[in-house]
């Protein structure tokens, strides 16, 4: 590693001998940037969980614009809207087909002593069309009353248990005191406010809930016409419908918005989001603690370098070697550390948690932005040496 | 000998003071002389006489306050950080406690020495090169079989003699040394310092040594006394 630093620097490697030198100092320092970099990994995936678990629904449907109503920020909250406002949007020549959704949450006992909350999702048979095309086979035989497919991802389940489940050997539970019956699975992941998912017709879904009318469901699906603009016809539907009271968006934008609101806006997200500055935060604390004690450490050689001819260039080149080795040298058994957690995170909650090439490279770039910034303050400590003291 | 800027160093009138207001304390009293090329001078006083002020006013480690001082041709007073840092890299420094780096092995701590004279530029640089004259340097000094060795396994006159091997490696025009004795038994002092004068010699460098070792006395060209800040005695030993 020294005779490689050497063809790189082009001069020794004083900071990697300095840091190697007290190696339990060293495996100290690497061990405290990447425990930081596990923290901001943690937030990460957390929050790419959060992200990836909030656009899973979406991934239920075809669909091309979403109406909903004024209110709604995601799938799940909001009003109702009223089941003649798909009527009118059917009325605007680029729009090719309506459906109603009903979206709410039920609980499903899946033993005695554990239930798991799952989001249900309604939509008419005839409505095929707007189910992505891989659930489409299983969607068709929902067409018998009270049955439903259920997520092979929901929390409780086992593989077992799924591997089981065909119209001919369906698994009979209690809802509501009505006797539902899983015929199948589907595969969409479970949330941070859901356990999975359950698909069922709409039918199915207002015999659940009596008191819900079939003619104010949650949202309503659109595709437009071969050809047609959604973007235009978005401007379109926005001059028949009432936009004060209906919120009117292309589905990708009504995706997008849902995104940003569970990061920005709901406390998960706010937290996720402290939770990376704060692991980045103590990342340049440790860095700075680990270089700046080095510095003070090593004043007298630094000071004796300076009394040889040593310019300020050297001394700043030193610590930002050492800034880079800790930030290089700290990143990878963090990435490892983090796939463990990862790994645990996936297997106990379920959660859409993944360690991406782009997450390991904003944290690499981030520990070495970070560890570059410890340095620079460090190097306030290179002032007190000074080479007349050494006499 | 009087002021003359050829000299490798050459100092007149040159007076210092530590300190600001009334705290404001003289160092040096008006002080004059030039030292000639090649020659190993001896600085000597009591504690606190001004020796080791003088060291690091001719070392371009302090600012020259008043005088002249001349240094390898070039005026101090007035002289900016970037012509001290240049001027330093043809000095060589040994300190009294050799001050070498705990983190580097032998070869390594005189290798800097040489590396303080490259660009940083990787190709402009011969490693080899630099390693074997750290190493041949270390044989001359009898270290050929603590090449690879950490200061921490070294012995005191071992180290002392990494620290000469670092200061003298890039043939600098003069060396500085301060108390260069002070941490060895006898009989290593005066080695040391014979092998210094013997490669000082062999390489035209011009030595000034701060010591209260009167044994060095012998080696000496010139002797300088120096008291409460005063040059109060100048002795050329037969």
């Amino acid at each position: 590693m020294t005779r490689f630093l050497t063809w790189v620097l082009g001069r020794l490697p004083i900071g990697w001998l300095q840091l190697t030198h007290n190696k339990g100092r060293f495996a100290a320092a690497l061990a405290g940037v990447a425990f930081a970099n596990v923290l901001v990994f943690v937030q990460l995936g957390m929050m790419g969980a959060l992200t990836g678990s909030t656009l899973q629904p979406y991934q239920l449907f075809e669909a091309d614009i979403l109406i909903s109503s004024s209110d709604s920020k995601s799938l799940t909250e909001g009003g109702n809207v009223a089941r003649v406002h798909m009527l009118n949007a059917l009325a605007v020549p680029e729009v090719a087909s309506a459906a109603p959704v009903y979206i709410s949450m039920v609980d499903w006992r899946v033993q005695e002593d554990q239930t798991s909350a799952l989001q249900l999702v309604g939509l008419p048979i005839e409505a095929i069309d707007f189910m992505a095309p891989v659930l489409r086979p299983q969607f068709l035989q929902l067409a018998l009353p009270d049955t439903a497919l259920i997520d092979r991802k929901t929390r409780g389940g086992t593989e077992v248990f799924f591997n089981s489940l065909s119209p001919e050997t369906p698994a009979v539970f209690e809802m509501k005191n009505r006797q539902i019956k899983l015929i199948g699975t589907l595969q969409n992941g479970a949330g941070f406010s859901a356990d999975g998912n359950l698909v069922m017709s709409d039918q199915s879904v207002l015999r659940l809930s009596p008191s819900r009318s079939s003619g104010a469901p949650d949202h309503i699906l659109l595709q437009v016409q071969p050809g047609a603009s959604i973007d235009r016809t978005v401007e379109l539907l926005k001059q028949v419908l009432p936009t004060e009271t209906l919120k009117i968006r292309s589905f990708a934008k009504a995706a997008a918005d849902e995104q940003a609101y569970q990061t920005s806006e709901k406390p998960v997200g706010i937290i996720f989001g402290f939770g990376t500055v704060i692991g980045v935060l103590v990342g340049i604390v440790i860095v700075y603690q680990v270089l700046s004690t080095d510095v003070a450490d090593h004043l007298k050689e630094y000071a004796t370098f300076k009394a040889m001819g040593f310019g300020e260039g050297f001394f700043l080149s030193i610590i930002f070697e050492e800034a880079i080795i800790l930030a290089v040298f700290g990143f990878f058994p963090s990435v490892l550390a983090a796939a463990g957690i990862y790994h645990l995170l996936v297997l106990k909650s379920g959660l859409p948690v993944e360690l991406t090439l782009a997450s390991g490279l904003m944290v690499f770039i981030g520990t070495l932005a970070a560890c570059a910034l410890s340095g620079t303050i460090a190097t306030r400590r290179l002032a007190h040496a000074d080479p007349a003291d050494l006499f | 000998m009087t002021y003359t800027p050829h000299s490798p160093i050459s100092v007149s009138g040159l007076s210092h003071w530590f300190g600001e207001g009334e705290t404001r304390k003289q160092a040096i009293f008006d002080i004059d002389f030039a030292i000639k090329k090649g020659s190993l001078t001896v600085l000597m006083g009591p504690s606190g006489s001004g020796k080791t002020t003088m060291l690091t006013l001719m070392g371009c480690l302090r600012d020259v306050q008043k005088g002249q001082l001349s240094l390898l041709g070039h005026e101090l007073h007035g002289a900016d950080e970037t012509m001290k840092i240049m001027l330093r890299r043809r000095l060589g420094f040994i300190f009294q406690a050799h001050n070498l780096h705990e983190s580097l092995t032998a070869t390594q701590n005189v290798l800097m020495g040489l590396q303080v004279h490259q660009s940083g530029v990787r190709a402009t640089v011969d490693v080899e090169q630099q390693n074997k004259a750290a190493r041949h340097i270390l044989s001359l000094l009898g270290l050929e079989d603590r090449l690879d060795y950490m200061p921490a396994h070294l012995s005191g006159g071992q180290k002392q003699r990494v620290a000469i091997a670092r200061a003298l490696v890039a043939s600098p025009d003069i060396v500085f040394a301060d108390e260069p004795t002070a941490a060895l038994d006898k009989d290593t002092g005066l080695t040391v310092v014979k092998l210094l004068k013997e490669l000082g010699e062999k390489r035209g460098i011009t030595t000034v040594m701060v010591t209260h070792d009167n044994r060095i006395l012998q080696l000496a060209d010139r002797i300088l006394t120096m008291d409460e800040g005063h040059l109060v005695d100048e002795v050329v030993p037969a």
